[in-house]
């Protein structure tokens, strides 16, 4: 009711040519007790309504702190957004007060977690936590927040939700668990999801049924959806466009089928040629060599150059800008070309 | 639930006679009481049988014991030897006890945790060094010195106070002696909020409350608190049965005649009617107190269920 009228007042959301979120050089650092760690060291990327974005790369690349950082939950000290901007609907969130930014938050764009059971209040019936979303951003009464809850829980397919509303997290499976997490992103038919891995955490027998879930979703309230996954697999068949960050930097960005048949950069290349192939069964799987850098102390040049097995000269003194390999990929990498003739 | 409590109450039982047969055979060890009563002097020997037969010192130990827990059943927690029944003793100085601890109580649970919120909220900053300093200080000063202290300065230099609690114990009387007595457990209290605050602070559950656009203040009572308290109310609640017990050097600086000085009393003059009685009361408070946090904790934490 509310939620739809204010969707179509929104002049921004689903405009053809104008994403619904703009990303433009977003520097993260942590300023802790060892030095200051560069999470993430200007980042681009965008995504429009109904548009799958894919973000991939190493642990500890900076996909988790840019979506906190879009969030706006970045734990802070020691983490502080130092420069760019990160522009939702029209409007530059980093511009925005704390009060401002905590209304888009859950309402306009939500967030949906690896782990579940730790992400959830254990001590807190899932109704509860549901509910919470329609009294805190819409006032409703407890009682028709049940009611949404329930409404909730149904639209996310968990069985005897009337009989379940009152349970607690840890009375549900680790599938249904996530789909609550879903259903919490939901509640208030958000324009941007934002899903840092969230089938990590599950069985191999669930993850799919939840990725198709929220896929479905995803398709039905036309929202835009960033999927932080280390998963190849799930990102060729949900996906858009992928970036691909190393260091705290999108090294390539394109669109999915594109980027699987013909990478641009050495390091995607290391990354698809180490998921494991049936016709290549029994041989030894390919493992990018090296370790991805200390944060503290990131290698100068291309910050892939120690580990990238096409590194010049040139790759050790300058960074290399995200060239345009096509109108709509990129790659930051000085011998792009080469790369993807090779 | 029903079933667990029943439970926990029943064992309460073999519990109950084990400490008040414990109590009896201590205080018969500490000597005989006849001549404890009469000090130096050696007693008038006709006095003397006469006051054993009286209190049934004359009968074998096993005999006085199955007397005393006779007693116990119809209400006769037997008599002190100034003639007074020790169940009117229990009456008089029960109530005084109960609200010098409760006193103690409200102020170490609600002080203690609002100064671990803050502290844990603010780790690392001014508020939070300065109240964990304060908590060490509080810690290390005996409580005697304290209330010593605190008496001479607030009820007789600046006598802002009565230095000492009038009979019946009046509940404004007794704020200065329940902060005494509470201060120690205070100081533990807000060390163990914030500990526990600022663990959970960084938990995944408070990230997830902040990703869902809830104001801070919602985020701190209803997500935050909530988790945090557990380990809190666990301490409250052992410590109450201690507060109770251990009123007697507060109760002995501010002349308050509670539990703790009756109970004194008591073991000056052996009068195991007198020792045994209050302590298996203070048992009892202990065990009911035991029950109420772990029922409370069933209800603090989900998880846990009782069956
Ligand atoms: N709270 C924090 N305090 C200090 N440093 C942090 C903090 N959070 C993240 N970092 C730093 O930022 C880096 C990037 O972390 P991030 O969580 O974004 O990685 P990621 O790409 O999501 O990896 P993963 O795949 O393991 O989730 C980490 O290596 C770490 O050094
Ligand atoms: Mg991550």
């Amino acid at each position: 009711m509310t939620t739809t009228t204010e969707k179509s007042v929104n002049p921004q959301a689903g405009k053809a040519g104008t994403p619904l979120l703009e990303v433009r050089d977003l520097h993260v650092e942590f300023r802790t007790r060892d030095g200051v760690a560069k999470a993430v060291n200007g980042v681009n990327y965008s995504v429009s309504a109904g548009e799958t974005l894919a973000v991939l790369g190493e642990s500890g690349s900076g996909k988790s702190v840019t979506a906190q950082a879009i969030m706006g939950i970045l734990d802070s000290p020691p983490g502080f957004v130092t420069q760019g901007q990160i522009n939702f609907q029209g409007r530059d969130l980093l511009k925005l007060s704390e009060k401002e930014r905590r209304r888009i938050r859950g309402a306009k764009m939500a967030m949906i977690f690896q782990d579940a059971l730790s992400s959830l209040n254990p001590v807190l019936t899932v109704g509860y936590q549901l509910g919470e979303m329609f009294r805190v951003h819409q006032g409703m009464s407890r009682k028709d927040a049940k009611a949404k809850a329930i409404e909730l829980m149904d639209r996310v397919r968990i069985p005897a939700a009337r009989e379940r509303v009152n349970d607690y997290p840890h009375q549900f499976s680790g599938g249904m668990r996530q789909r609550i997490m879903i259903a919490m992103a939901l509640a208030l038919e958000p324009d941007l999801i934002i899903a840092d891995e969230p089938t990590t955490a599950l069985d191999v027998t669930v993850q799919a049924q939840v990725m198709d879930l929220l896929a479905e979703l995803q398709r039905e309230y036309h929202m835009g959806l960033i999927l932080i996954t280390h998963d190849l697999g799930v990102v060729a068949d949900v996906a858009d466009k992928i970036a691909v960050m190393y260091a705290g930097r999108i090294v390539e960005t394109a669109p999915v089928h594109e980027l699987y048949k013909q990478p641009a950069h050495p390091y995607t290349r290391g990354l698809l040629d180490s998921i494991p192939r049936l016709d290549q069964k029994g041989q030894e799987l390919y493992a990018i060599k090296g370790l991805p850098p200390n944060l503290l102390r990131i290698p100068s040049g291309c910050a892939f150059n120690p580990r990238c097995p096409m590194a010049q000269d040139v790759c050790r003194t300058d960074i290399p800008v995200l060239h345009p390999v096509t109108d709509s990929r990129g790659s930051a990498c000085h011998f792009w070309k080469e790369t993807l003739d090779g | 639930m029903g079933r667990y409590v029943l439970r926990r109450l029943l064992q309460m039982i073999p519990v109950f006679i084990g400490t008040t047969l414990l109590i009896f055979l201590m205080v018969h060890a500490l000597g005989d009481p006849i001549a404890a009563r009469f000090g130096d002097k050696a007693p008038d020997p006709v006095v003397a049988a006469q006051i054993r037969a009286e209190f049934n010192l004359d009968k074998p130990l096993w005999l006085q014991y199955v007397l005393y827990f006779k007693g116990i059943f119809t209400g006769d927690f037997g008599t002190a030897f100034t003639g007074e029944p020790v169940i009117d003793l229990m009456a008089r100085s029960w109530p005084v006890t109960l609200k010098l601890g409760l006193t103690a109580f409200v102020i170490e649970a609600v002080v203690g945790i609002a100064l671990g919120l803050v502290s844990g909220l603010r780790r690392g900053r001014l508020t939070d060094t300065v109240a964990m300093a304060f908590t060490l200080i509080v810690i290390s000063i005996p409580v005697f010195v304290l209330g010593f202290t605190l008496q001479y300065l607030l009820g007789v230099k600046w006598a802002v106070i009565r230095p000492t609690v009038s009979y019946g114990a009046p509940l404004n009387e007794l704020i200065l002696p329940g902060l005494v007595l509470a201060s120690v457990s205070l100081a533990y209290v807000t060390r163990l909020t914030r500990t526990s605050v600022a663990e959970n602070l960084r938990a995944d559950y408070v990230r997830t409350a902040v990703a869902k656009g809830l104001p801070r203040r919602r985020v701190v009572t209803q997500h935050l608190l909530r988790n945090s308290l557990i380990p809190v109310v666990t301490f409250l609640g052992t410590d109450l049965g201690a507060l109770m017990g251990g009123a007697l050097v507060t109760e002995t600086i501010f002349n308050i005649q509670g539990v703790g000085y009756n109970l004194m009393q008591g073991v000056r003059r052996q009068e195991s009617a007198t020792v045994v009685g209050f302590v298996t009361v203070l048992v009892i408070v202990y065990l009911v107190a035991n029950l109420l946090v772990d029922l409370l904790y069933a209800v603090l934490d989900p998880r846990i269920r009782y069956a």
